[in-house]
């Protein structure tokens, strides 16, 4: 597997960020010229997989706000650059966004969100909001405290994930949701 | 095409094995990390690739079938030996000079913008330039030869964090820009878990574990249930290291994949690269060794222009 050449443009700086926006957290790659709204930044203690905790910010950076459609995410190079990462992890980042449909590599150019997240606060997401709220009291009335139910949840959710023999889970399975309901 | 295929190599160092019966196939485009204890024989390995010692038994060729040393094979490589080798009374300007003249080509724009970059003042001596700057410089003369492959043997040994980081920084770039494959040494795991995409574990003069990082996870997991029933359980599994309490008990086992069942009353958990690496360094028997994709008859690619 080699690097896809098609989207580490040798020179091109194109997508500038739309104007009026802040760099996103933490501090650049240096003056790197106008890129992608947001940074990367790895937490080693996490014990995530590399290449989800991209995923992951791409995602919570889109329910925030930091990106919108159009916008572009950094450069393989350049995201290689600041954090010495493996460019191989980055395209299997921008591989699994594409895949959820998020974002979409255009050749020569870079790799663009091409959804948002926000689409997933349906109505549903109240219902289910509320019928959690009506599972924590069963819960909590059976006395589990609140890192049982959080082991629990866990580990039910790791039992689904691998019952639908998905890789990772599907788009918004990354919780966080709630947020957008209350 | 492999970067490196060895096939029962050996090197004895009086009397002494200090690599044993290594079969390898390392696949070019992989950042590859050789981790094992000190002694284990990962420096031998990589001179025996570079062409910096002949082997006392089988083969070893790099870039698609070239015979380790030849000609051809030095110049798709460039190797950074331990503790950053330099003139220490050369200047910045004398070193590239140095290279440029040893070697049939130098990208000297690419080394001057790198030294640049970096901070190095052309006139400054090897001796006089902190640790990380040798480093950088050695690096940048090895990168500055294009190579196909880059091997580095210890490369970060003694950088502090931030020189690690920026020295990484580099390689990876030019693994981005260029494809180039990679291979370096390390004892310490954590350094290389970040980069690697394909890992070889080196215990005692042996290769104990080989393969896409990916795979090795994927093919791994732990076992955690009731230790009253770890050893039944040991007998139809593929057990590579337990851990053992009164009442509970950790297996690391191999696995044909995601969906091979878990026995029941136990929970399966996926499998760090570091718990990977140390369960089989504390069962050196263990060995988890796919065998290697041969390529010897493919055509080797043109590495020069």
């Amino acid at each position: 597997m080699t690097i896809d050449k098609g989207i580490i443009p040798a020179s091109g700086r194109a997508g500038a960020s739309p104007p009026g926006r802040g760099d996103g957290d933490g501090p650049s790659a240096g003056a790197r010229g106008p890129a992608s709204p947001i940074e990367f930044r790895l937490d080693p203690a996490s014990g995530v997989p590399t290449y989800l905790q991209l995923v992951h910010q791409v995602e919570h950076a889109l329910r925030l706000g930091y990106l919108k459609p159009g916008d572009q995410l950094p450069k393989v190079r350049d995201v290689v650059a600041s954090l010495a990462i493996n460019p191989n992890t980055v395209l299997k980042a921008y591989r699994e966004l594409e895949t959820k449909g998020l974002a979409a590599g255009r050749p020569g150019q870079g790799t663009f969100i091409q959804a948002t997240l926000r689409q997933v606060a349906l109505p549903e997401l109240t219902v289910l909001h509320r019928s959690l709220l009506g599972w924590l009291t069963t819960a909590d009335a059976a006395g589990l405290d609140e890192d049982g139910i959080v082991a629990l949840f866990t580990s039910a959710l790791r039992d689904f994930r691998e019952r639908s023999g998905g890789s990772g889970g599907r788009r918004g399975a990354a919780g966080g949701e709630t947020e957008d309901v209350a | 095409m492999n970067v490196i295929e060895t096939s029962g190599l050996g090197k004895r160092y009086a009397g002494t094995w200090a690599l044993r019966e290594c079969t390898l196939a390392i696949p070019a485009g992989r950042v590859a990390a050789l981790v094992g204890p000190n002694g284990a024989g990962k420096t031998t390995l990589l001179n025996l690739a570079v062409g910096l010692a002949a082997p006392t038994a089988g083969i070893v060729t790099v870039l698609g079938g070239r015979p380790a040393g030849s000609p051809a094979a030095l110049d798709g490589i460039a190797f950074v030996a331990q503790n950053t080798p330099l003139y220490k009374n050369l200047s910045a300007a004398d070193m590239l000079h140095l290279t440029r003249n040893l070697n049939r080509r130098l990208d000297q724009g690419y080394a001057q913008a790198r030294l640049a970059e970096l901070g190095i003042q052309l006139t400054q001596k090897a001796g006089k330039m902190s640790g990380g700057q040798q480093a950088q410089l050695a690096l940048t003369l090895a990168l500055a030869r294009r190579p196909r492959l880059l091997v580095l043997d210890e490369p970060m040994a003694m950088l502090d964090p931030l020189a690690r980081h920026n020295f990484m920084a580099t390689v990876m770039t030019a693994v981005a820009d260029d494809g180039m494959s990679v291979l370096l040494s390390s004892h310490v795991l954590a350094e290389l878990e970040r980069v690697a995409d394909y890992l070889i574990l080196m215990s005692e003069g042996r290769v104990q574990v080989a393969g896409e990082v990916d795979d090795l996870l994927a093919r791994h997991r732990v076992l955690t249930g009731p230790a009253a029933e770890a050893g039944r359980c040991a007998e139809r599994l593929s057990v590579v290291h337990a851990r053992r309490g009164a009442a509970q008990a950790h297996l690391l086992v191999r696995t044909n994949g995601a969906n091979d069942p878990v026995p029941p009353g136990w929970d399966a958990h996926p499998v760090s690269l570091e718990e990977l690496t140390l369960a089989y360094l504390r069962e050196p028997g263990a060995a988890a060794l796919p065998g290697p994709a041969r390529a010897r008859d493919a055509e080797p690619t043109e590495v020069t222009k």
